[in-house]
Parts: C-alpha cells; structure tokens; sequence
C-alpha cells in the first residue's frame, strides 16, 4: 500500500518518539526534525505528504516557518501547540495551516484529523456529493436533502454550507467565513456567523443543540464533519 | 483607622497642624486664665501633644511639645511675656514640662512602631501560611497522579511477564486516569496565575448562549453519565458579547465541581435567561448544599470544603470568580431555602450575573 510520509518539527524529543511510534504503527513513514531550519531543509529537499509543526520551536517562531512553508508546500501541514492560545490558532490557520491540535492531545484525535487532511488534499476539487447520516449535499445540482427531503434554504445559508462542504473535516475560522459569505467588510461582524449558523443548525441538524454535522471549534471557528 | 489616614498626610501638613492645634488650645487657655491656673494650663497642653502624638510622625509631635513649652513659659509663667521664670518650683515645672512632653511623644512614637511591624509579621504569616497551604494541596493533588504514572509504568516495565493482560490494561487506565488529573491541576493552577497577575482579559465576541452551554454539558455527559443535566434557557434569547472560551470554563468547572460533590443521581440544573442587560446564569443541584459556615470562603484560593473528598486543588471555584470577575460580573452561593421548591430544597445555587452587550438580529431570514 502506498504509505503516507509525515514530517515531524518538534523540538521535543519525548513528542518526536510518541508520535513515531503512534504514527509507524498506523502505516505512515516518519521523518523528524527538531529545529525550524532542519524542518524547512527536510520538507524541501524531501516533500512529505503531511507536516506536524510544533508552533514554539526554539529557532524561530513556528508561524514564519508556517508562512515560509506555504510560499511552496501545498500539501496539509497540522500545527501542534501547546497552550490553548486561541489567538495563535487561528493566526495560523489564517497563515494556511490546515488544522491544529493542543497539547496534550488524545491519540485518537490525532490520528483523525492527519486522516481528515490527508483525505481532503486527495480529494478532487470537483466533488460535489456529500451523502451522510441522513444528510445530502449536491453541489452542482445546489440540493440538499435531509432524509430524503429537500430542505429550502435561504441564499447565504446555502452558501455557508456549500463551503463547509467543500472543506469537509476542516477548522474554518471566524474570520474566515466572514469574509467568504458575507465579504470582507464583514470580518468584525460576527453576529451573523452565529444566527446563520444556529439556523443552518435547526435545518440540517437531528438535534441542533447536539450538532453532528457543524461542530463548534471554541473560540476559533467551525469545523464540517460528515463521515460516512 | 484614623492614624493610618492621618499618617498619609503629607508631612508639612502634619507640622501646619501640630503648630495650629498648640495655638489654638493656647489661645482658649489664655482667655480661660481668669478661671484655671497656669499648671492646669500646662497639663491641658500636654494633653494636646499627647493627642498630636498619637497620629503624627515624631518630628511634628515634638515640634509640639517644644513650642507648648515656649508658650506655656511665655504666656502663663509669671511674669508674663518673658521667657524669665521667677520662682526654683516654676522652673522645675517647665523643665518636667519638657521632659514629659518630649517623652510622650518619643513613646507613642516607638508604640506605633512596634505595632506596625506587628502588623508586617502578621501579614508574612498570613502569606507563609497560604503558602503552605498551598505546598500542602499541591503536593498531594501533583504527587498523587505522579506516583500512580510512576509505579503503574514501573510495574508494566519490570513485571511485564508476570502481569495477566487484565491487570495491564487496569494500570494503563489509572495511568490515563492519572495523566488526565495531572492536565486538569496543571491547567487550574495557569488559569490562577494568569488572574493574579492580570494576564486575563477578556476576548469578548457575539455568543450563541445555546451553543455555548450545550456544547459544554454535552461533553461533560460524555464523561459522567451519572448526573442528569437539565438545561433551560429562555427562547428567543440575545446574542451576548463575551469571552467564549472563559464563560466556557465558568460553566464547566460549577457542573463539574457540582458533580464532585453532589451524591450519584442527583440532578443539575441550568438555567439561563436575560435581565437588564444581563446574562443571568444559574447553577443549582439537589443535592445537600454547602455548609452554611464555609459559604463565604468556598471562593478563596485553595479553599476546600472541610469534609471534602481528595481530588480537587480548591482552585476551581476561584477561577470561576475570577473569570466572572473579568467580565465585571457577580456570582453569589446559596442553598436554596426550603418551601420554595420542595424538590430542590437545600441544595446548591450559584447564581452569576454578567452585564454585556446583547444583540438581537434574529430576523435575517431573507439573506
């Protein structure tokens, strides 16, 4: 089988060996870096197939590295932070990390969410067919059904949707769903996220107080999940 | 109290004052000289000085006592309006006068000294002994995760061959369990640090409250089934301006201390509504309540409850003080009283209220 290759950049030793030996025993080929200029040397002379960087390496601050990563590498990288510091969360997301995990995390949520990346960059942008748990997506005939019946929704509703569609499994932040649906003069107004999202919620959820689709990313955005 | 404002006073202030009370008393004594005689006179003003001593600094007090004595000698010895003392007796008098007045003063003085530093010795051992609360707490709630990860990983590495899987996999789930605990102290005690030295301030954003609370009980039901969790929150309900993630936690750390110590299967409820322009958040349980004596100390720094069981820093509640605190917000305790409703009587209340900012757009149906 064709094994996936992930990079590793964290300065701690102890995180490098717990995260090879959980990511060898699931079939994917490590490389490890310990500093920001062995990670950027690694990544360009070796392309992986997925990054984890450690945010706070102790050669230079994890967001350059991110930026300078994006310039070229358009594969998923995932950031590894170690505070719940929403603001640097979603300043890296804004910098083109695909998602993030806070340290201390469960092994479990790991392996899920390089899965979740590794999945959608394979993806083809055309897929339009989202078909889970009793919810349909079709994009290119702009339908969505919920158990077999075709729920109206309003213009900006469906384009909420259709975006978190399009990036199934994927952190969207705040910011960033301000500025796609609604446009950039939009940003500070995130009232609107939440009325669109409570109501895209009550249409599409089984219980929208206990969302399966639409998770709430606290203090940082959303995240579509629709796992068959 | 009053020698504390008083000793802020600035220190010409003081000298402008002693000068003044001294004239001032002079000046009665001088009209009162038809009636009283000059030694009564001189104990009046030593009575003054006495008075100055016990709130000012030493330097105006015997500023005090030496212009007194002029005066005393200058007004009230015969022969008046000279500083010249006729008879050995009167001379005896002025010189005790001086004595006397310059010794009060040095003594209130050295009183106070002692009891200010009384004061500093009593707040270092207030200090020492938080402190030691603190170690005493700390070390228990640190060491014991520790010393189950350490003896249950020990126990996998060197006995591996003699352990039946059952009993691996019961000491890697306290080493779980352990580590879990570990996460939940270390991060108590960074939410702590981060109020006391003013690092919190809040990120204040819209808030869905009905995301906001279900997102948090669901989790804590995936994690203890044992307590039914019963949420109300009024309909039609504002957006409100705050800091998600610190209400988030508000929330957790009361459902969560709720659990502590409630008995299995009583019931919790939220309710929430909006008053005045606040966001008013209640936390009850039905369970036995809190002591009456400990209920204004439950908020404090690693206090915990007498008889409580291990397992908490006493940093939850604190944290939740703080945190409603950062929003300008109140929480108050109380066991609900009897009669009111029967079925709750005598349990927990937390009662937080938080002025924000609230939006209503609820109608962009048409978008």
């Amino acid at each position: 089988m064709n094994r996936s290759e992930i990079l590793i950049i964290d300065d701690e030793v102890q995180i490098r060996r717990l995260l090879e030996i959980t990511l060898e025993s699931n079939d994917y080929k490590i490389n490890e870096a310990a500093t920001a200029r062995d990670g950027l040397i690694a990544a360009a002379s070796h392309p992986p197939d997925l990054i984890l960087l450690d945010i706070g390496l102790p050669d230079e601050n994890g967001q350059i590295v991110l930026q300078k990563l994006r310039e070229w590498y358009y594969k998923p990288i995932i950031i590894l932070s170690v505070q719940s510091d929403e603001e640097n969360i979603v300043k890296a997301l804004d910098n083109g990390a695909n998602d993030y995990l806070v340290k201390p995390f469960r092994t479990g949520e790991l392996l899920a969410r390089i899965r979740s990346a590794i999945r959608s960059s394979a993806t083809d942008e055309n897929y339009t067919v989202i078909d889970c748990n009793d919810l349909q997506i079709d994009l290119s005939a702009r339908i969505v059904k919920k158990k077999n019946e075709i729920i109206k929704l309003t213009g900006t509703e469906y384009t909420l949707l259709a975006l978190f569609a399009k990036n199934e499994g994927k952190v969207l932040t705040h910011q960033y769903l301000l500025r796609e649906v609604w446009g950039p003069g939009y940003i500070s107004q995130s009232q609107y996220l939440r009325v669109f999202i409570a109501q895209l919620r009550k249409k599409i959820e089984n219980d929208p107080n206990h969302p399966e689709f639409i998770l709430t990313e606290s203090g940082v955005g959303y995240r579509f999940i629709a796992k068959e | 109290m009053a020698s504390i404002i008083l000793n802020k006073l600035n220190k010409t202030k003081q000298y402008i004052l002693s000068l003044l009370f001294v004239s001032l008393v002079s000046v009665i004594c001088y009209f009162l000289s038809g009636y009283i005689g000059y030694h009564v006179v001189a104990l009046l003003l030593l009575v003054t000085v006495s008075l100055i001593a016990m709130f000012f600094d030493i330097l105006p007090v015997l500023l005090a006592a030496l212009l007194s004595a002029l005066i005393w000698d200058f007004f009230f010895i015969p022969p008046h309006f000279t500083f010249a003392v006729n008879s050995t007796e009167d001379l005896l008098m002025l010189l005790m006068y001086f004595i006397i007045a310059m010794v009060n003063a040095a003594l209130t003085y050295k009183i106070r000294q002692i009891e200010n530093e009384a004061n500093k010795k009593e707040e270092k051992e207030k200090t020492v002994l938080l402190y030691n609360t603190l170690l005493n707490s700390l070390s228990h709630e640190l060491r014991t995760p520790i010393s189950t990860i350490i003896g249950a990983t020990d126990n996998l590495l060197t006995e591996s061959d003699k352990l039946s899987d059952k009993n691996k996999n019961e000491l890697l789930t306290e080493v779980s369990k352990a580590s879990l605990r570990l996460n939940r102290q270390v991060e108590n005690l960074l939410n702590i640090s981060r109020l006391e030295t003013g690092f919190i301030k809040p990120k204040k954003d819209w808030c869905d409250i009905n995301e906001l609370v279900y997102g948090v009980v669901n989790r804590i039901k995936e994690n203890y089934d044992n307590h039914p969790i019963n949420v109300q929150i009024k309909e039609n309900l504002p957006l409100f301006k705050l800091d998600f993630g610190l209400i988030e936690q508000v929330l957790n750390n009361l459902i969560y201390n709720a659990i502590q110590y409630i008995p299995k299967y009583s019931i919790i409820s939220i309710i929430i509504f909006c008053k005045d322009e606040k966001l008013i958040l209640i936390i009850e349980d039905n369970g036995n309540g809190f002591p009456e004596d400990e209920i204004d100390k439950v908020f404090d720094k690693f206090y915990r409850l007498k008889n409580s069981n291990t397992g908490g820093t006493g940093l939850g509640l604190s944290i939740v003080k703080g945190f409603v605190e950062v929003h300008n917000g109140t929480i108050k305790l109380e066991n609900i009283p009897e009669g009111l409703s029967a079925d709750k009587a005598g349990g927990a209340r937390f009662t937080i209220e938080i002025p924000a900012e609230t939006s209503y757009i609820n109608n962009l149906k048409n978008e």
